[in-house]
């Protein structure tokens, strides 16, 4: 796998990638014009319902069948949010490339409107992204100067607005209703589906949210075809009628203590290990690693000994996590206290919980109470199986809530426990060492409001 | 759509649904309990407590209050994922939640104890993690209830019922996460906020955040109407011991399903006040003694002896029942030998009557509250119906918010503007100029319903003819309102239908206030907009039994029924029925028997229950009046500023202390029912009336109870002549109701107009400015205006200690513009000169008013806003004119 030459980040070490003549002088936008000049949109969607591309996002959903679910012969107007929110904790692939290739991310924008019919774009992009949209902002000024924006691109009869509508720091925003809501000009509070997004989204019209890394799939799907997509990554296993496959190439994002930590472009199932220790340099001050967060914190943690595991859509899920997520690996290192790991997940969820519904709005935060009452020297062996039941019962069933986010809080949670519980019920032991094994009324714990 | 109904299974039952239910509702309709906690009947759902899950033909768990119910739908409401979801769900929420039941006021009527003992919570569970502390203040910043957010379950049904109920959005949420309150902008006490104290989210709350202050439980309830506006509330009365202590709305009203207004849920402490009247007074000495009624009654039946005939008047009363306003006329009539009988509509609605009587040939609102919700737009005129008629602006909101285009005319810049998509800011007395620029448009512009003109209209013509002296360039001026909004009101009221017209004192007040009605109805016409359902001309009726009291006939030129004292036909009916002599000559208006006082023709007045010491026009003019009476008695349930100056003050029963009827502005005719003892010796009005007549040795006033009087009102009025006690039970009957076996009638002139020729007639007009105009001695016009908080001249609702605190002081309301040029700052004392009088009081500086247009109420006796007024009346109707007046404001 050494020799894989990155598609998706070919240009990015190019002097001045961001700007457009670099782009097109490295084959920019020759799928945007043959696409116009050669296939229906309808064909668009096929091809890429064809490639199984699954949404880089997170979810993994099939990006040609979320797009066929858009009303037939709709008056318009649809609309496309790009999801450029990126808030998962571990996660920063799409912040590079919309700072150093942010053409790559609107030909892969336009050509999804394209195939989807919609006639305005608007990113969603974290606050936090400056450059991003600095560049982003030029780039689509120089897109209406070339004429890949605006009305009749490149002389067809499709025309396409974008718009950057930047997040205000809340996690809740990546999450495709929320920030349809988001652009609305409301609270990011997830909406109820049905309706989808398909069916009735931004301004209650039909509207497709798609990552920026998915997109830019889009680009060299339409560029180089579909057998190329499919010749990177995992086919589907043959006995699992469900698996959709991992084709293609992905992103990932390997942060924490690795010697190298960066975005890395490979087909999709390396395994985690040698995602560390070939490309990352392996774990850092030559330690071990104690675990690995596959794809972003909501994903819940890997052991050590689960290193093997291939890092596609299916891997994650065979060793108990939630799958492979954004693909934000954090290397975690053999002295790291996993009840730190615990607490700052909680710490996050619980903060970027929007409060709507009862179970997760009440259950993240009396787990990180939980965490703060053991971080406090205060712990019982008892309240691991407290924290156990509040990760099971937030999370586990499919519509407990309205969105993942309570899920998503629940997988760091029961993983930890279910690998680490060892270590979690020492550090009890150790830090309360006269009251670990009381059971009955915990004593209220006066804990600083999470701001 | 299939609207038969569909059976599902539950738990292996089969229940009987509806197409449009949800899974919960159809459950909860078939008995079926399933814990629920954001779930509301009268709000959309919204699926966020993640309680009320179900599983699904198999299918996994989904949220039964979010599911439509289909055809054979298989549910379950146990099983082992769906009791893990609540359990831990509940087990949070308790966890989070101020542990006190036994002290809280919804201790077993609260959603989350019934959800735990359902449930079942583990005991164990909660001590891990209870929390006993309270992390908020709680809020008790309104004089009516008190917002505790440590006991708030973020349900949102009272942020969801500020918005789709009240559509004021006091509440929302705040912060997020764990962090989330309910709060209001800014996160301020509720007294700080838009709030309107209407109570509706505290009624609707399912736990203890949202609870009334001091509303001790009652030991019994009893159902009957609100005595403040015309809308006919229906309420239930909760009694403990001898008092009044709760109110709550009746659900099954068809006028009301349950909403009340801040004066209708917590406006009754009144009726407990220490200073209730509980004796008969006479004065002696220039001082009232309490006497005995024997004693009381003797003095006044012996001197009214003395003043039988046309030197005798009757002020009757809106506030009293129909029966009450039947045997007081019928006393003046009959006992008096007098047409003088008149009360307070002729200061809010006879140019309605004289109005839409000569175009319709019937005075009242044409529709019914129900169907406001279907009207494709709605022009509201004069109004200012979000404080005057509280629950029925929620009606029009609702239209609003199912499609229904809203223009509001109005001199200020009122609530129900933030509704509207069009707000025509005319100057105060130029409606018939709007009017007929709106309907000279229509026809301009070919919009005009020409079959309904054609079909069931007369006189078309010459109304055209009028309509050619109002060209857009004299109505911009004449109004002040650009002309393409004048266009663009006519068009939307034109083109969608039904369109329903609403208005109220701002139309009648003015001395061409029959003219503005006639534009009402012109525009009604001209445009089919009558007859029909949910269209019409609305006429919002201020007091509760204002309606009744004009179809009682306690109105100086017609017997109950609008039947005219001048028809021998008529006098001859009532005569046999009353069994004695009656005057064939129409007798004084109210607003005319001040100046009869003053020049001797009339010298004995009996007032039951009105203030004209504070309601009237020029009322200095009035006060002085009323103390040359050689005999002034009055009856009411306090002393007011009008009947301390009476000879004779006799102690009624409130609205909570008798039976009765009343009518509301839909025609409506509801129960009122007796749910304590008058206190003292007090006693309902129409049992003194009768004692009296009694005495005065005339028959037929032998009564025992106000049934009985109703039995005598349906022989003798025709549009009354189906009523009576027992088919008023549930929900009452609207007018006309003409036989026993006659449901009501739920709009008017559906098949023809009560006109003699039965067709509409259109009138045709002109435009006539207000009888007193700006000059440069007083440069600014006053118009009156109501306060949500209280009622005409407050002789209640400023005997109710919170409603004092949410308003308890005149403001004069002035634009900035004009405010800068008088020196004045928000808050000034200023004193308001009119060639009538002065007052004193505190400027509010505000963009409400336009500019060179000033407001005033006239609820406060401290400031009282009718000594400035002018007492010029319409011609026709003899209302005065107390929306337009020329006035100086300077400094105080």
């Amino acid at each position: 796998m050494s020799d894989y030459q990155p598609v998706l980040l070919a240009n990015i070490h190019r002097e001045d990638s961001h700007k457009l003549a670099v782009y097109e002088a490295a084959g920019g936008y020759r799928a945007l014009r043959k696409t116009l000049r050669e296939k229906s949109p309808q064909e668009v969607v096929g091809i890429v319902r064809a490639s199984g591309l699954r949404g880089r996002g997170g979810a993994a959903f099939p990006t040609g069948l979320k797009w066929s679910f858009l009303p037939e012969g709709h008056p318009g107007p649809i609309y496309f949010c790009v999801n450029a929110d990126e808030s998962e904790p571990g996660t920063f692939c799409n912040r590079v490339q919309m700072e150093h290739d942010p053409h790559q991310v609107l030909e892969g924008t336009i050509l999804s409107c394209y195939a989807t019919r919609a006639s305005t774009a608007y990113i969603y992009l974290r606050y936090e992204y400056p450059l991003a949209y600095r560049r982003l902002q030029d780039a689509i000024a120089e897109c209406y100067e070339a004429g890949y924006l605006g009305k009749n691109i490149l002389g067809s009869d499709f025309s396409l607005d974008i718009h950057i509508h930047r997040g205000a720091g809340a996690y809740i925003c990546g999450e495709e209703t929320g920030l349809i809501e988001s652009i609305e000009g409301k609270r990011a509070w997830p909406r109820i589906k049905p309706p989808f997004p398909a069916v009735e989204g931004l301004f209650r019209k039909p509207t497709v949210v798609n990552n920026v890394e998915t997109l830019t799939c889009v680009v060299h799907i339409l560029d180089r075809g579909v057998e190329w997509f499919q010749s990177l990554g995992v086919p589907p296993d043959p006995d699992n009628p469900r698996d959709a496959g991992s084709y293609g190439p992905k992103l990932y994002g390997l942060s924490g203590h690795v010697n190298r930590p960066g975005v890395y472009e490979l087909p999709l199932g390396v395994r985690c290990g040698e995602l560390i220790e070939e490309y990352g340099g392996g774990v850092w001050k030559g330690r071990r690693a104690k675990a690995v967060v596959p794809g972003g914190v909501s994903t819940g943690l890997m052991s050590q000994s689960e290193l093997d595991t291939p890092l596609d859509f299916a891997g994650p899920v065979s060793v108990g996590c939630l799958g492979l997520g954004t693909a934000g690996v954090v290397v975690l290192d053999e002295t790291y206290p996993i009840i730190d790991f615990l607490y700052n997940s909680c710490r996050f969820f619980a903060h970027e919980s929007c409060g709507q519904c009862t179970p997760c709005r009440e259950g993240t935060r009396w787990a990180l109470r939980i965490l703060e009452r053991i971080k406090g020297g205060r712990g019982r062996l008892g309240d691991l199986d407290l924290l156990a039941e509040i990760g099971e019962g937030i999370g586990i069933i499919p519509g407990t809530t309205i969105c993942g986010l309570a899920d998503g809080a629940a997988w760091p949670i029961k993983t930890a426990l279910r690998k680490f519980r060892d270590e979690l019920e020492d550090y009890i032991r150790r830090t309360n060492p006269t009251g670990y094994m009381a059971t009955g009324p915990a004593e209220a714990v006066d804990v600083a409001e999470v701001a | 759509m299939d609207n038969s109904n569909m059976t599902i299974t539950i738990d292996g039952q089969p229940v009987a649904a509806e197409p449009g239910m949800t899974i919960l509702e159809a459950a909860l309709a078939a008995g079926i309990y399933i814990p629920n906690l954001c779930h509301h009947p009268d709000l959309k759902p919204v699926g966020i407590c993640r309680l009320c899950m179900v599983e699904l033909d198999g299918r996994g768990l989904t949220l039964s209050c979010m599911t439509p119910v289909a055809e054979g739908m298989d549910v379950r409401t146990e099983s082992p994922d769906i009791d893990k979801v609540r359990r831990v769900a509940t087990e949070l929420l308790i966890a989070n939640h101020y542990p006190d039941c036994l002290a809280c006021a919804k201790n077993d009527r609260c959603e989350l104890q019934r959800i735990a003992a359902y449930v079942g919570v583990d005991q164990k569970g909660l001590e891990r993690l209870r929390r006993t502390e309270r992390r908020f203040e709680v809020d008790r910043s309104n004089p009516f209830f008190d917002y505790d957010p440590n006991q708030c379950v973020l349900c949102g049904i009272c942020v969801r019922t500020c918005d789709e109920i009240v559509g004021v959005n006091a509440l929302d949420y705040a912060f997020r996460g764990f962090q989330t309150v309910v709060s209001t902008f800014g996160n301020r006490p509720i007294a700080e906020s838009t709030c309107v104290s209407c109570g509706e989210c505290v009624v609707r709350c399912p736990v203890g955040a949202l609870v009334p202050k001091d509303m001790p439980r009652p030991s019994r309830e009893v159902k009957t109407i609100c005595p403040y506006c015309g809308v006919g509330c229906s309420l239930y009365l909760g009694v403990r011991g001898r008092r009044v202590v709760s109110v709550r709305g009746d659900r099954e009203s068809p006028v009301n399903q349950g909403r009340l207004c801040v004066k209708g849920r917590f406006g009754y402490e009144f009726v407990n006040h220490p200073e209730r009247l509980t004796a008969p007074l006479v004065k002696r000495n220039g001082r009232f003694v309490e006497v005995s009624w024997d004693e009381a009654l003797g003095v006044v039946a012996e001197r009214l002896q003395g003043y039988r005939g046309d030197q005798f008047a009757a002020m009757a009363s809106a506030k009293c029942t129909n029966e009450e306003n039947y045997v007081i006329q019928k006393f003046v009539r009959r006992v008096m030998g007098t047409n003088n009988v008149d009360h307070c509509a002729r200061l809010c609605h006879a140019p309605s009557v004289t109005g839409l009587v000569q175009s319709f040939g019937s005075g009242a609102m044409t529709y019914s509250i129900g169907e406001i919700q279907d009207a494709a737009s709605i022009f509201a005129i004069g109004t200012n119906t979000t404080s005057a008629h509280p629950v029925l602006a929620l009606e029009i909101k609702r239209a609003v918010r199912r499609g229904a285009q809203l223009i509001v005319a109005n001199p200020k810049e009122i609530d129900l503007v933030r509704h509207a998509c069009l707000f025509l800011q005319h100057r105060p007395g130029s409606d018939v100029a709007l009017m007929m620029g709106m309907m000279r448009v229509i026809v301009d512009e070919g919009l005009e319903d020409k079959a309904f003109v054609a079909e069931r209209c007369e006189n078309f013509e010459a109304f055209r003819e009028s309509l050619s002296a109002f060209g857009l360039d004299f109505v911009e001026t004449t109004t002040g309102v650009p002309r393409e909004k004048i266009v663009q009101a006519a068009r939307i009221y034109a083109t969608r239908k039904p369109g329903a017209i609403f208005y109220s004192m701002g139309i009648t007040q003015h001395t061409h206030g029959t003219d503005n009605v006639l534009a009402t109805s012109n525009l009604a016409l001209l445009t089919g907009n009558v007859g029909r359902t949910s269209s019409g001309v609305n006429p919002l009726r201020g007091q509760n039994n204002v309606q009744g009291a004009c179809d009682m006939g306690a109105l100086p030129n017609v017997y109950p029924g609008y039947q005219k004292v001048s028809d021998p036909d008529v006098q001859a009916k009532f005569e046999r029925a009353w069994d004695g002599p009656l005057s064939p000559n129409p007798g004084l208006a109210l607003t005319e028997m001040f100046d009869a006082i003053d020049q001797g023709r009339l010298k004995a007045l009996y007032l039951m229950g009105e203030n004209p010491a504070l309601s009237e026009a020029d009322a200095n003019h009035a006060r002085e009046a009323l103390e040359k009476l050689e005999f002034f008695v009055s009856q009411d349930i306090f002393l007011t500023e009008s009947n301390r100056m009476a000879h004779v003050v006799l102690p009624a029963a409130s609205f909570a202390e008798k039976d009765g009827t009343f009518t509301n502005t839909e025609r409506r005719v509801q129960r009122v029912r007796r749910a304590i003892e008058p206190p003292g010796q007090a006693q309902p009005d129409w049992w003194i009336i009768c004692q009296l007549a009694r005495r005065m040795d005339v028959g037929g006033f032998d009564f025992s109870h106000p049934s009985e009087i109703m039995d005598e009102i349906a022989r003798l009025t025709p549009s009354y002549g189906g009523i009576s006690y027992n088919r008023l039970e549930n929900g009452g009957l609207q007018w006309p109701c003409p036989s026993a076996d006659h449901p009501g009638t739920r709009y008017l002139h559906a098949q023809r107009f009560n006109t003699p020729s039965g067709k509409g007639r259109f009138v045709p007009l002109q435009y006539r400015p207000p009888a007193e105009e700006v000059e440069p001695q007083y440069p600014l016009v006053l118009t009156t205006d109501r306060s949500l908080y209280h009622f005409h001249t407050s002789t209640m609702t400023r005997r109710v200690e919170g409603l004092e605190k949410l308003d308890g002081r005149e403001l004069l309301r002035i634009h900035p513009d004009d405010a800068q040029r008088l020196g004045i700052a928000d808050g000034d004392r200023v004193q308001v000169r009119s060639r009538r009088g002065r007052i004193e009081v505190q400027a509010q500086v505000t963009e409400i008013c336009r500019p060179g247009v000033v407001s005033l109420t006239f609820h406060f006796w401290e400031a009282p806003t009718n000594v400035l007024t002018h007492a010029a009346l319409d011609p026709v109707a003899k209302i005065p004119e107390t929306k337009v007046c020329a006035v100086a404001v300077e400094k105080a």
